[in-house]
């Protein structure tokens, strides 16, 4: 009468997995259960966890948006060739072409030193002034366009080669604020990771620490659970379970706040769309940023959990 | 079934509540466990269910060493004994047929095994027509019922009883512990702690005495091993 021979003996191996199985699910549906018993304290739990991500999904978001935009942005940058004083106009047309006619061109303007003259007349109000000097002291203008596709390190390239030409005394690049901006979003992208980062780590405190409070309300269930051969693998789950509940519902309640916060600061962005003349939509989140942001809630609710049932439930023993 | 051998449970701050015991009840037998309170009764049951280890000497279960026995291992064991406790300890959020299904539950069984077995453990105890009741909603005899239904849904070898019937009126104590020995009956070893002497004497079953942590009467050593044979 071995207790190993009647322990093979009872539920057979075969019902055994399906057995497993069914607590498995049982396990989900019951914590998810345990959670709609106490709405009051799981909507708390979940609400701090759903706006704690909220946080830094909406940052995300805007960043988002931001480098989208500047992407559009990008595409106005310029590059103005002036030539040397000593080139003359015929000269000049035939640079333009061959620039025109540069892969990495889209397209290009000629202004010539007359016709720049004649603008900075009529513009600067200095007419007279300089009607009084003796010689035009405005170069012939080349105004290049880069092909849109490319990027801002062949716009270097790009502004590179054409400061090499031996007719072009300065070429500039009309996007160092672009430039500012890039370093500035690199900047906030990094901010954005160390928030994400410390907002994950808070969620995972909340998550265990609401699990904590689960196991000692549920102390005497789980002593006579043990008493009656119950496993640690058998008890944790339901815990675990809860977390992982905890962690989705509190991904899908972040999506939601940060979806409708965008729906409410979207009409005053949509209007900086249009003075900055972007065509760039708005952005929200994807099919696939949403399915990381509930992938990690819920993983996060997963390692709270775990983290709370292996401290707190070797501790309960029966006495 | 049960082997002591010199057992000693010593507890911190050097309190022993069991000197030096040794007993045996053998597969099938039924015996109870007496003496005052803190005479060592029921540090004996938390030793056979795994709750205490002993501090000096081997305790047995079915010629397993409880001694040595890894901490993974107490689960499975656990799943052959069936304790009742004199608070019955039943879990007051669920439903009467909640509680004598957790057993099964905790062990796999099929869901339609579950409640078959589960309804016959409460005809047993004669609760079956309570099952979808609140634990809260029941007296203290019926709720010491479903303890006892939980403890033998699972069909234990061995039931272990810390005062079962501590906190009822005599006519209730006899119905509990008829049903003790209905289930001894049918092959079940049973070992019931209890300090109810009239009680006792009523059902003829040997008894073992606890005083201060030794063992002073042994019926199943030297007494009438007959009286146990003739319920065999």
């Amino acid at each position: 009468m071995a207790t190993s021979n009647r322990r093979r003996r009872r539920p057979g191996s075969g019902i055994h997995l399906s057995a497993y199985l069914a607590h498995h699910l049982q396990s989900l549906i019951f914590s998810l259960g345990k959670i709609y018993q106490a709405p009051a304290t799981t909507l708390m739990t979940v609400a701090v966890i759903g706006i704690t991500l909220s946080l830094p999904g909406g940052f995300y978001l805007f960043l988002k948006n931001i480098e989208a935009m500047s992407g559009d942005l990008r595409s106005s940058s310029q590059i103005s060739l002036f030539l040397d004083l000593g080139v003359d106009e015929n000269r000049a047309r035939s640079l333009d072409e061959q620039i025109a006619a540069m892969p990495d061109v889209e397209s290009t303007r000629f202004i010539s030193r007359e016709v720049s003259l004649q603008e900075f007349r009529q513009d600067s109000g200095f007419g007279k002034s300089i009607d009084t000097l003796s010689s035009n002291p405005l170069p012939h203008t080349i105004v290049v366009e880069p092909q849109l596709e490319i990027d801002r390190f062949r716009v270097r390239n790009l502004l590179g080669e054409l400061q090499a030409l031996p007719e072009v005394d300065i070429a500039k690049l009309d996007t160092e604020w672009l430039e500012r901006l890039y370093t500035i979003l690199e900047i906030a992208q990094r901010g954005v990771a160390i928030i994400t980062a410390l907002f994950a780590i808070a969620v995972l405190l909340v998550i265990g620490n609401t699990i904590r409070l689960d196991i000692q309300n549920r102390y005497q269930e789980i002593i006579v659970t043990k008493l009656i051969g119950a496993t640690d693998a058998f008890i944790r789950r339901p815990f675990l379970y809860g977390g992982v509940w905890y962690g989705l519902f509190g991904g899908l309640l972040s999506w939601l706040i940060v979806e409708l916060g965008y729906l409410a600061i979207s009409g005053p962005l949509q209007r900086l769309n249009l003075l900055y003349q972007s065509e760039h939509q708005l952005i929200t989140f994807s099919l696939h940023d949403f399915f990381i942001l509930l992938t990690s809630s819920t993983l996060l609710g997963l390692a709270g959990s775990w983290i709370a049932v292996a401290r707190h439930l070797k501790q309960i023993e029966p006495s | 079934m049960i082997e002591f051998h010199n057992v000693t449970k010593r507890y911190e701050g050097g309190y022993d509540a069991l000197k030096n015991v040794t007993l045996t009840l053998g597969d099938g037998e039924m015996a109870f466990l007496t003496g005052h309170s803190g005479a060592g009764k029921s540090t004996m049951l938390k030793l056979i269910a795994l709750i205490e280890k002993p501090t000096r000497g081997q305790a047995l279960l079915n010629r397993i060493n409880l001694n040595t026995l890894p901490r993974h291992r107490v689960p499975y064991i656990r799943r052959n004994i069936g304790i009742i406790f004199q608070d019955h300890q039943l879990l007051f959020d669920r439903p009467v047929f909640d509680n004598v299904a957790m057993p099964l539950l905790i062990q796999g069984y099929p869901r339609h095994e579950i409640a078959r077995r589960t309804r016959a453990a409460l005809d047993k105890v004669g609760l079956l027509h309570k099952e979808k009741s609140m634990p809260i909603t029941l007296s203290g005899g019926e709720q010491q019922r479903v303890g006892i239904a939980r403890a033998v849904v699972h069909k234990p070898m061995l039931l272990l009883a810390d005062e079962p019937t501590g906190n009822l009126d005599p006519v209730l104590s006899r119905e509990i512990m008829q049903i003790f020995v209905d289930f001894n009956q049918v092959g079940v070893t049973v070992l019931v702690a209890s300090h109810d002497l009239s009680l006792i004497d009523e059902l003829q079953k040997p008894r073992m005495t606890l005083n201060r942590g030794e063992l002073i009467l042994n019926d199943l050593d030297t007494g009438p091993r007959e009286i146990l044979h003739g319920y065999e």
